[in-house]
């Protein structure tokens, strides 16, 4: 109980900091102080007011390092702590840490960081877990991230597009440590659906959510993946996809299609379907060239490929991929499909092959392995 | 994304730069080699790029199963390997420009007289733990 609520809290607590005049860096840093020690007592004894309390501690933690600061520079503590001028910024508090902590200047990696810290309320030491680094770098990756939007203005607001990649980034993470990256995305993405009215929000938020429905079929014993076609379908989890389906629904209602809306109608298509057979890949394919009307994505147009092989044939298939680079990861893979479904084995098996080797993950690299393996078995 | 930038002792391209080994070299010159070690290490923690460093010995063996209830067959070590590792830094940055940005600087570690030796690292991308969503 004590770590959902703590980390429901966290960006308020560093918005009444920043309200009462620290700056991000040491706000953040205070709150993440608060937030360690309220981990470690909390579960004994349960403050009666758990915001308070953070407050409390946060606002103290600050002070002290405020102070210990301004005798070393000798310099007095007073002008420092006083409220901003012009009074509190419009923005709401947790909307203005999204936009600050994934302001276009950060690198990717230091904005997904910095995100899961002061908006998610995960510790330094989670985060490093989930991203398989020493804490120590992880803590310098959020401390120069924060020495880098230091000084910014708090008061506007800033780009939604590069807070839903973040978020998006987060999701494809997936599980790392104790930590469900994926589901901490989807809170997230869900408390950015309250503070906004942008239909891409929803969007993403649908994507995620339908993505998310069909996780535990997507993964076979020994974390083996298992592609589309064969997923046990009954597995998908139909709540995560109503809900996803509504969202996405409202948010087409308004007319202001974007990407993540158009990908997740995609979703919701496959989610729809009893079996790859019944997919409407027709319709689906309509909706990939939506999406390079908005994008003109290398990925998404071999993503298209796949779902006119489906809809017009493996031929149909074929002639599509011929528009998209051999560059990109997995082009090998679909060809190596399209060729086993035309019927020429030996080119597919190669090709499975290859796409192995030019794998980014080792459960794909298996994974396509075994597929050369299989189509070298078949009968020809 | 991370990266492994392997140190080898032999193997890899032909040397660019001839240079006796590290015990023929002064002191001060084996000091300043290895202080540009530590110094790459700590700018790597300073930057939040730092995963884990490791120096091999050069001395070991090969070991394999000889079957249930035997003890594993020994074989080596051997004098004349070609490619000898001699250890590797974890990196994680943001691209793999950035990777080749670092082994670069590596390289550029000094040797006899001060003067960079210039040698070759490898540069191997890690597979990532779970696969993009694709479908």
């Amino acid at each position: 109980m004590t770590e959902p609520l703590l980390r429901e809290l966290v960006p308020a607590v560093i918005g009444v900091l920043l309200r009462r005049g620290a700056d991000f860096g040491s706000a953040e840093d205070a709150v993440q102080e608060a937030l360690v020690r309220a981990l470690e007592a909390w579960p004994d004894d349960p403050p009666r007011d758990p915001k308070a309390w953070l407050v409390t501690v946060a606002w103290r933690k600050f002070l002290d390092a405020a102070r210990s600061e301004a005798s070393r520079r000798g310099r007095e503590l007073a002008a420092e702590v006083e409220p901003p001028a012009g009074g509190v910024p419009a923005l709401d508090d947790t909307l203005r840490l999204y936009f600050l902590c994934t302001h276009p200047t950060l690198p990717r990696n230091s904005a997904v960081a910095l995100t899961l810290r002061a908006v998610g309320g995960l510790t330094t030491r989670q985060i490093a877990t989930a991203y398989l680094v020493p804490e120590a770098t992880m803590a310098q990756r959020i401390s120069r991230a924060k020495r880098r939007i230091a000084g910014l203005r708090l008061d506007r607001p800033g780009d939604l597009g590069t807070v839903l990649r973040v978020l998006y980034l987060v999701f494809n993470e997936g599980y790392g440590g104790d930590v469900d990256l994926a589901s901490e995305a989807i809170r997230l993405a869900r408390r950015l659906v309250a503070l906004t009215d942008e239909p891409e929000v929803a969007g993403l938020l649908a994507l995620m959510l339908l993505h998310h429905a069909r996780r535990a079929s997507r993964t076979g014993p020994g974390g083996r993946l298992v592609p589309l076609g064969e997923q046990d379908r009954s597995r998908w989890d139909t709540g995560l996809i109503g809900e996803g389906v509504a969202i996405l629904q409202t948010a087409l209602a308004r007319d202001r299609l974007g990407e993540y809306q158009a990908q997740a109608a995609i979703a919701a298509l496959h989610a729809d379907a009893r079996s790859t057979a019944e997919t409407d890949w027709v319709q689906i394919v309509e909706w990939y060239d939506e999406v390079l009307l908005l994008t003109a994505s290398p990925v998404v147009r071999l993503n298209r490929a796949v779902a006119v092989g489906e809809a017009h044939g493996p031929r149909a298939g074929l002639a599509a991929l011929a528009e998209v680079s051999p560059d990109l990861p997995r082009h090998a893979a679909v060809t190596a499909y399209l060729h086993e479904r035309v019927g020429n084995l030996e080119r597919a098996a190669a090709l499975y092959a290859e796409a192995a080797r030019a794998a980014t993950s080792v459960p794909e690299r298996d994974h396509l392995t075994r597929e050369a393996a299989r189509v070298r078995q078949l009968p020809r | 994304m991370k990266y492994l930038l392997l140190k080898h002792y032999r193997g890899g391209p032909t040397p660019a730069v001839d240079f006796p080994p590290l015990d023929r070299w002064t002191p001060e010159e084996v000091d300043a080699h290895v202080q540009f070690m530590r110094d790459f290490a700590a700018r790597l923690e300073e930057t939040g790029e730092f995963v884990d460093t490791q120096a091999l010995a050069a001395e070991g063996t090969f070991v394999r199963s000889d079957g249930e209830g035997r003890p594993p067959v020994t074989d080596g070590p051997f004098a004349e390997t070609k490619d000898l590792i001699a250890g590797w830094y974890v990196i994680d940055v943001e691209s793999w420009d950035r990777a080749v940005q670092l082994a670069g600087e590596l390289s550029a570690a000094p040797g006899p007289g001060g003067k960079p030796i210039h040698e070759w690292l490898e540069v191997r991308p890690f597979y990532t733990e779970s696969p993009t969503v694709t479908e």
